[in-house]
């Protein structure tokens, strides 16, 4: 319940935020790292607590951003609606991709990249096809009203935002206490022994990989409606793989709240070199993979595990290193 | 319906081309195969070959194929550094942090290089740049025949040297039961610094074949690291003669996808294949380096 | 690096460098005590992907503002200096909206955005919420000026107006010629541009009685294009036309080359290296005779030629990104000029009301529509003896037209 309530008051918190911040441009900033932080979350719950790593989560993001406006342009259908489909969609296809590769018993890199392969080819199909406008892109017609998933002011997004990271995050502590996310953990620790005890290894990732999609999927349809334009590389290229998975690692994976402090973490890391040395171009990338580099050696374990005390569920994820330990030394 | 005449210079591209992503993949399958990494910065370092090429023949007039005296030694220091020194320790013996790592390497020395060297495009002017052999009726560019006959002497070399060489024997007892080589005094992190320093240096040998025919920026490598794991893939971790007939396989379905379907679309077959192998023979073709 | 480091330009560059050397970050405290001048936002993709011609943006808009300040500045505000705040889009398009935001916050009363059409349509957006000015520098995408947002505007023309020109250009060309041109192939990259492009050429070359063989889509990067040429050397066409950007350009003009393909002329539109001195200087050869269908500075401007001068004394290579940035930037700082105020509304309808000609381009006076430059046209050009020659509209033209290639 300690976790909840801090949860509760982080997203109350920054529900505030847009009466509080005068500046859209922060506004903007924090909206984000949010939005890293849902996609984070979303990777987090299939790589962190089921422990299968994708380097392909683009796909879902991206069916998830083409559904709301291929339904909105083509089809003339309220992306309200859409949001639900694209949601639908993202959830559908991480189960589709989860049944097809776990079937064939596919695990470590040879999962991550498949994932990547599937990504690419959708990308690939986006380009070809006249429904999603094809290599032209799609561009959604400009109508600021909130009946149209569209909003006039910085905090309507803002506040969209912020429900679909809280409902991620929500999700994730509820998995944190169930029976199903005890399951995740066993087979992310060891696949063959959760069998052993009767955990149907197949099916908890296959829901993982679902409720991994679903959000994955929301994010989608979010960047879609924010910026209004799509193309084949903004929604199945590689950048959302990565930025999801860069921070669910960075702050440390298989924790609630190590999504958001990745996210904040990077964000803010961006921003100061940015300041810094932001019209020297490359400069500020430059120390941006320094001090991911740098972080590595030092915090093996994520930014979660500097507040492990007040933040990181302690049991599950330590006994789970333990083991993983003794297999890494086992091997 | 394309023209049935062009088939066949369209085949012999397709496996002079594939020849040259499998120089790529070659040090690539190697690094996976010993190490069991997935090394994000494969791309960056190719750019780094590229660039030391590029800069041998405008600064000291060095033919791209004089620099293979030169690059690869280079790229092997480079590697074997960055294995002892920063990937061992930053990895933890974590998956996560070795993607990391190697993912926040690529960064920097993309965007060091941006800052150095601006993000111009730059070829390197040979002689022979534009001269083409004649095979029954094909013309192949004569870089691209240098890459082939490369490609085929490097997988054979590093056959050669798995098999007959200490060394070799080595990481290949190293590659297969890490723990067992430990007990036999092997070092194995000397054994893991020198895989990842070959795998690197085998990347300068593809560095100064393709910088003939192709270019350098700083994001030039994007365009191979997918291909070159596809190729890893399709012809087995860590299988040298595999990887050289994986990389000619997808070079020709590179070529017949681009015929039939559209160079656009085309690119899909490569996928294809790649997710069918995963799927159904993930050893790859030739199975792995044991 | 080959940006422009002039004095006045940036006091956001110049407290970086400061707090590179001392390895402190600028506190925004700081930041404040630079002398207040007129802040213009120049977002661009000086990282990732297009990084090469975002940079080129930048100095281009960097020297555009490094004149004006050194002529008095705007006069009208008492000689205020313009001041650059820069971002960096890094290529993607949220980012570049998140730049704008920063730049707007940073006090720029206008923006000057974002080279690709993806990015402008973001950064566009983004000003629109604050009704701040916002140039379209490159963009080319129709779609970028059709959304009815009353703060953007476009200095150079659009693909749609030239691709029609193209069209119609080649038509008047293979004319002259005694028409012996009559099919084609289109070769071109598959994103926005290259699509958007061919789309309309498909469209417009039949009206012309010109027959179209082949329409090639490629990726970018595109490792290899045999294949491509193979194809095209079927089909054996009287003309290639390209639309790829530089890098595919250069591998596919020296394969051509290589498989001794011989068309009666390669006649680019928006080709990448097609009207590039940078190309023109590295492969002579593969370089000669092309045509191209492009964004072009005036070479009987006086105006033209000295900024040339200036850019390349820089080190620069006198690139479209660099002269459409420094002229939309000029644009803007002409309607402050005559607003004689920074207000969004009066600059906005001074960009209306703008009859500037001081651009060196070969358009009119610029005349604008719905934020779209009327009068701004393409022009062509061909590689004639490693000079880039204009050889169309006759009254910018400088060399005949050679045609079909020798």
């Amino acid at each position: 319940m300690k976790r909840l309530a801090v949860l509760v008051a982080i997203f109350a918190g920054l529900g505030l935020l847009p009466l509080l911040v005068g500046s859209d441009f922060w506004l903007n900033a924090i909206m984000l790292a949010l939005f890293s932080a849902l996609i984070g979350q979303a990777w987090n719950i299939a790589g962190g607590y089921a422990g299968q790593f994708s380097f392909g989560h683009a796909l879902f993001f991206g069916i998830g951003a083409y559904a709301v406006a291929v339904l909105q342009v083509d089809l003339g259908i309220n992306p309200w609606l859409g949001m639900l489909v694209g949601g639908a969609l993202g959830a559908g296809a991480g189960a589709a991709l989860g049944w097809l590769t776990f079937r064939y018993g596919l695990r470590g890199s040879y999962f991550a990249l498949v994932t990547l392969a599937f990504a690419e080819v959708f990308r690939i199909l986006a380009n070809s096809t006249p429904f999603t406008g094809a290599g032209e892109g799609i561009l959604i017609k400009l109508n600021p009203h909130p009946a149209m998933l569209q909003f006039k002011a910085l905090s309507g997004y803002y506040w969209l935002l912020l429900a679909l990271t809280f409902a991620c995050f929500l999700s994730v502590w509820w998995l944190e206490r169930s029976r199903l996310g005890a399951q995740m953990l066993a087979v992310r620790d060891n696949e063959d022994a959760a069998a052993a005890v009767g955990v149907d290894a197949f099916a908890v990732k296959l829901k993982a990989m679902a409720l991994s999609g679903l959000f994955m999927g929301l994010a989608g349809v979010f960047y879609t409606q924010r910026y209004l334009y799509l193309d084949p590389g903004l929604a199945f290229g590689p950048t959302q793989s990565v930025e999801a998975l860069l921070v669910a690692i960075v702050g440390g994976i298989g924790t609630l709240f190590g999504p958001l402090l990745g996210a904040f973490a990077l964000h803010l890391l961006g921003e100061a070199a940015q300041t810094a040395l932001g019209d020297v171009p490359g400069a500020n990338m430059v120390i941006y993979g320094t001090v991911l580099v740098v972080m590595v050696l030092f915090l093996p374990r994520g930014l979660a595990s500097l507040g492990k005390a007040g933040l990181g569920k302690a049991g599950g994820r330590r006994q789970g290193l333990r083991r993983r330990k003794r297999r890494a030394k086992d091997a | 319906m394309p023209d049935m005449t062009i088939l066949w210079p369209a085949i012999l591209n397709g496996v002079t081309t594939g020849a040259l992503y499998a120089l790529i993949a070659l040090g690539l399958t190697l690094i996976y195969g010993v190490l069991h990494i997935i090394n994000f910065a494969h791309g960056a370092l190719l750019m780094v070959g590229l660039y030391a090429v590029y800069f041998l023949w405008r600064f000291l007039g060095l033919d791209p194929y004089v620099s293979l005296l030169i690059v690869p030694p280079l790229m092997f220091a480079l590697g074997y550094g960055l294995q002892r020194g920063l990937i061992t320790r930053a990895g933890h013996g974590r998956d996560e942090n070795i993607l990391l790592v190697t993912l926040g390497l690529s960064i920097i020395l993309e965007n060091l290089a941006l800052m150095a060297f601006s993000s111009d495009t730059q070829t390197v002017d040979t002689a022979y740049g534009f001269s083409t052999l004649d095979v029954l009726g094909a013309f192949v560019p004569v870089p691209k025949v240098v890459a082939f006959g490369g490609a085929v002497a490097t997988a054979l070399a590093l056959w050669a040297f798995m098999a007959r060489t200490d060394l070799g024997r080595a990481i290949r007892a190293v590659a297969k039961e890490k723990k067992g080589a430990q007990l036999v005094g092997i070092d194995v992190n000397h054994v893991y610094a020198m895989s990842f320093g070959i795998g690197i240096g085998v990347l300068g040998i593809a560095a100064c074949l393709l910088m003939p025919s192709y270019y350098v920026n700083p994001s030039v490598g994007h365009g191979f690291v997918l291909i070159a794991f596809t190729i890893v893939v399709l012809g087995g971790m860590g299988s040298f003669v595999g990887a050289l007939i994986g990389g000619v396989i997808i070079g020709v379905v590179e070529a017949l996808g681009g015929l039939f379907l559209g160079a656009s679309l085309g690119q899909i077959g490569i996928f294809a294949i790649f997710i069918l192998i995963l799927l159904f023979r993930p050893q790859g073709l030739l199975g792995r380096l044991q | 690096m080959t940006n422009a480091k002039t004095g006045g330009i940036g006091r956001r560059r110049f407290l970086a460098g400061t707090a590179a050397a001392t390895g402190l970050l600028a506190a925004p405290g700081l930041l404040r005590a630079a002398p207040e001048g007129i802040k213009i936002g120049l977002i661009h993709p000086v990282t990732g992907a297009l990084s090469y011609s975002g940079t080129q943006c930048r100095a281009g808009a960097e020297l555009a503002i490094a004149d004006i300040n050194a002529a008095g500045g705007i006069k009208s505000m008492g000689g205020a200096p313009l001041q650059a705040v820069l971002g960096d889009s890094q290529s993607k398009p949220s980012i570049g909206a998140s730049e704008t935001a920063r730049a707007i916050e940073d006090g720029a009363i206008g923006i000057v955005a974002g080279y690709a059409s993806s990015i402008c349509l973001a950064t566009s957006q983004e000003a629109a919420k604050t009704n701040t000015p916002h140039i379209v520098d490159v963009g080319v995408a129709d779609s970028i000026m059709t959304r009815g947002l009353k703060n953007t505007f476009r200095f150079g023309p659009g693909y749609g107006k030239i691709a029609r020109d193209a069209v119609t250009s080649l038509d008047a060309i293979n004319k002259a010629a005694g028409s012996p041109a009559k099919t084609v192939v289109i070769v071109h990259e598959d994103s926005a541009f290259g699509t958007g492009t061919a789309k309309l050429l498909s469209a417009e070359l039949p009206k012309y009685g010109f027959k179209i063989l082949k329409v090639i889509a490629h990726p970018t990067p595109m490792r290899d294009f045999t294949n491509i040429a193979l194809q095209v050397k079927a089909a054996n066409p009287d003309i290639i036309i390209p639309a790829n950007y530089y890098n595919e350009y250069v591998l596919f003009a020296r394969t051509i080359r290589q498989q001794q393909i011989k068309p009666k002329a390669i006649y680019s539109v928006l080709g990448g290296a097609a009207s590039s001195y940078k190309f023109v200087k590295d492969f002579p050869e593969a370089a000669e005779g092309v045509m191209d269908t492009n964004h072009w500075f005036n070479p009987k401007s006086d105006l033209a030629l000295k900024r040339k001068k200036e850019a390349e004394a820089k080190g620069l290579y006198y690139t479209y990104e660099v002269y459409l940035t420094y002229n939309a930037v000029a644009l803007l700082a002409d309607a402050i000029e005559r607003a004689g105020s920074t207000d969004h509304d009066k600059v906005i309808a001074a960009l209306n009301a703008s009859t500037w000609d001081k651009h060196g381009m070969p358009y009119g006076p610029t005349k604008m529509v719905d934020g779209q430059n009327t009068g701004a046209q393409p022009v062509n050009t061909q590689v004639q003896g490693g000079q880039i020659d204009v050889i169309r509209p006759a009254e910018f033209a400088q060399a005949q037209v050679k045609f079909p290639m020798a």
